[in-house]
């Protein structure tokens, strides 16, 4: 019973999946959909970050690499199942090297989170300056700051001229961000999840106890950069378009507002946050109000006020979801040396 | 004979570059250990207040050199108080604070001056080298910086001030046991980097023009500077310029602007991995 209540929050995205289609037009549906790439893509920081502890500014490094291998791949070869698959890999192999250069080099947090900006804003700097047509990757050129634009949508796998349509890419979206829901709870609750929550709470201690840090925490990025170029790939595939913009500073506080709002350590959170605030941002950015000046003063509101401790508290006691970072603290080898030795 | 003349000008003004958008934020990292998101923010508004205060009649070198890091420093004191101050000795939580910050001021700006560029231009003019013609402006600021470094040690090592304040860093308790109060020398120290930080906005406007979003494009560099510079503020910072900074101005002029960026970046994430604490790390010990 205790282990399906931490997996209910997939319930309420199913539903909307199911029921989805019949509700709302077109326009929502793709407005949706979209929201729910980003809020998968939210879900890779929430994890690294909430559950390992390592703060990455460039969440959206990753998304954005995603999406612009989603876009090559689809191109070059017309199959997105293939791109897909690479917009999954090639964040990830990138990960493993800049892991291997950051969490091997025993790097402090905060310089962590200082180069993993830098590599967001290097590659931003990068794909605007691609404008010449003689930057292309097979068929694809890379379009500079207008990126690329016209990329196909999913179609269904071995069939490239059947492209899906908005109802069932909008149902993928969907039960892409469950599937990686559930994925992740279940990957906390295994024992690397434990251990990862138990670096989190102390890398020392953890690491007297036999388990190399350096190595679950690499893993953890890489998890996480796999979940954002997923993310970037269905990104790109519901919009047809990618630009610079994926790697810019605002795509890069967004994800950080979301964690922080939604709350740290849960999954749940971040993800009802993230659509609050995409919808919020639309709303905003049709009444002609700066989104910047609000949602800067929102990230300094909730960082000063310490909410983020406060908002998942009282959102868990409307919508009875749990924080389980507190809980699985007792089960973490740090917390049970500490009973049995001290 | 003169392209070499030319690409040492060159390689000399991209250590100018570094040193100046870095200094501020070297200088509130090094002493107060936190990171300020909001740098580039701070680069941003200097340069606004430069161009803005010359659009009205003020002269441009007084714009540059007073008013800018006038105006940022003033900034700075009121985000001492209501940002830093509350959250003084939470490194990452500062750090996404002054993230907010940085946020709030490129729309705040955005609303109030447009998302457009303004611009005044660069004064005194060219000298020609050869075939080459190289702007004078560009040598000034290499000689500014030069100043400023100067000064920077100068006032750390050799005044009252800055002895207080670097006791300040190594011991904040026996310093207060002593009668100093560290929090006005964290102001102080915050104002201070501000107003380096608007100094460095104010003479980069006539390079560059100004617009809300112009931070991002230098805080890459200035982030990498100061964190491969380690903890001695402005000797690291030099030192981070001095080998980041020919290597930039090398790759730039080889290959594209772009490229010389993303090598700064690559050089610096392998100079953290020999050397975790920075170039700093070399003769400091553990701190």
């Amino acid at each position: 019973m205790e282990r399906l209540k931490s997996y209910a929050f997939v319930l309420p995205i199913l539903l909307l999946a199911a029921i989805g289609p019949s509700v709302f037009e077109m326009f929502g549906l793709v407005q949706i959909s979209n929201f729910a790439t980003m809020a998968l893509a939210v879900l890779g920081l929430a994890f690294v970050w909430g559950f390992l502890g390592v703060l990455s500014l460039g969440h959206a490094a990753f998304f954005g690499l995603g999406a612009y291998a989603y876009a090559i791949t689809v191109i070059n070869l017309n199959e997105s199942s293939f791109a897909v698959m690479a917009a999954i890999a090639v964040p990830a192999l990138f990960s493993v090297v800049l892991g291997y250069f950051l969490f091997f080099g025993r790097v402090s947090d905060v310089y962590l989170g200082v180069i993993t900006l830098c590599v967001t804003l290097v590659l931003y700097n990068f794909t605007s300056a691609t404008a010449d047509p003689s930057y292309h990757i097979g068929a694809a050129p890379l379009g500079g700051f207008n990126g690329i634009t016209a990329v196909p949508q999913l179609n269904w796998p071995g069939d490239a001229e059947q492209f899906l349509e908005v109802e069932t890419t909008f149902r993928i979206c969907l039960i892409v961000l469950a599937l990686v829901y559930a994925a992740l709870v279940a990957l906390r609750r295994s024992s690397v999840g434990r251990i990862m929550v138990a670096v989190r709470e102390s890398e020392l201690r953890s690491e007297l106890l036999g388990y190399d840090v350096r190595l679950y925490k690499m893993l953890g990025f890489s998890v996480s950069a796999a979940v954002a170029g997923l993310a970037g790939a269905l990104f790109t595939a519901v919009n047809g378009y990618v630009g610079p913009s994926a790697f810019d500073l605002n795509q890069a506080s967004q994800f950080l507002l979301w964690v922080i709002a939604g709350g740290l350590g849960g999954l749940a959170g971040p993800v009802i946050a993230s659509f609050v605030f995409q919808y919020v941002s639309t709303y905003l950015g049709t009444s002609g109000v700066n989104t910047d000046l609000v949602f800067g003063a929102i990230i300094m509101l909730f960082v000063l006020l310490k909410v983020r401790e406060r908002v998942p508290a009282l959102w868990g006691r409307v919508l009875q979801f749990r924080r389980p970072a507190r809980r699985v603290q007792a089960f973490t080898p740090s917390a049970r040396a500490v009973e049995s030795g001290e | 004979m003169d392209q070499t003349i030319v690409l040492l000008i060159a390689i000399a003004n991209n250590i100018a570059l570094l040193t100046l958008i870095s200094l501020g934020l070297a200088i509130i990292f090094g002493m107060m250990r936190v990171i300020n998101f909001a740098h580039g923010e701070f680069i941003m508004l200097g340069g606004y207040a430069t161009v803005l205060s010359a659009n009205h009649g003020i002269n441009l070198w007084i714009a540059m050199l007073v008013v800018a890091p006038l105006t940022v420093g003033l900034i700075g004191f009121v985000v001492e108080r209501l940002i830093i101050r509350p959250l003084y000795g939470q490194i990452i939580t500062t750090m996404l604070a002054t993230w907010g910050l940085s946020i709030f001021l490129i729309g705040a700006v955005t609303t109030i001056f447009g998302n457009t560029v303004l611009g005044v231009s660069a004064p005194l003019g060219n000298i020609t080298i050869g075939v080459y013609s190289v702007s004078i402006y560009q040598l000034v600021l290499i000689a500014i910086t030069a100043a400023l470094v100067g000064a920077c040690l100068f006032v750390l090592n050799r005044t009252r001030w800055g002895l207080i304040a670097r006791g300040t860093v190594q011991n904040p308790t026996m310093a207060s046991a002593i009668g100093i109060d560290p929090t006005r020398v964290y102001a102080m120290t915050f104002m201070a980097g501000a107003a380096l930080s608007g100094l460095a906005g104010g003479l980069l406007a006539p390079l560059s023009g100004v617009i809300p979003q112009m931070g991002a494009a230098y805080i890459a560099r200035a982030f990498v500077t100061v964190i491969s510079g380690g903890s001695a503020m402005v000797i690291g910072t030099l030192s981070a310029a001095g080998i980041l900074g020919p290597t930039v101005a090398i790759l730039s002029y080889a290959a594209t602007p772009v490229i010389g960026e993303a090598a700064l970046l690559l050089l610096a994430i392998g100079l953290l991995r020999v050397l975790p604490r920075g170039i700093s790390g070399l003769w400091q010990g553990g701190r």
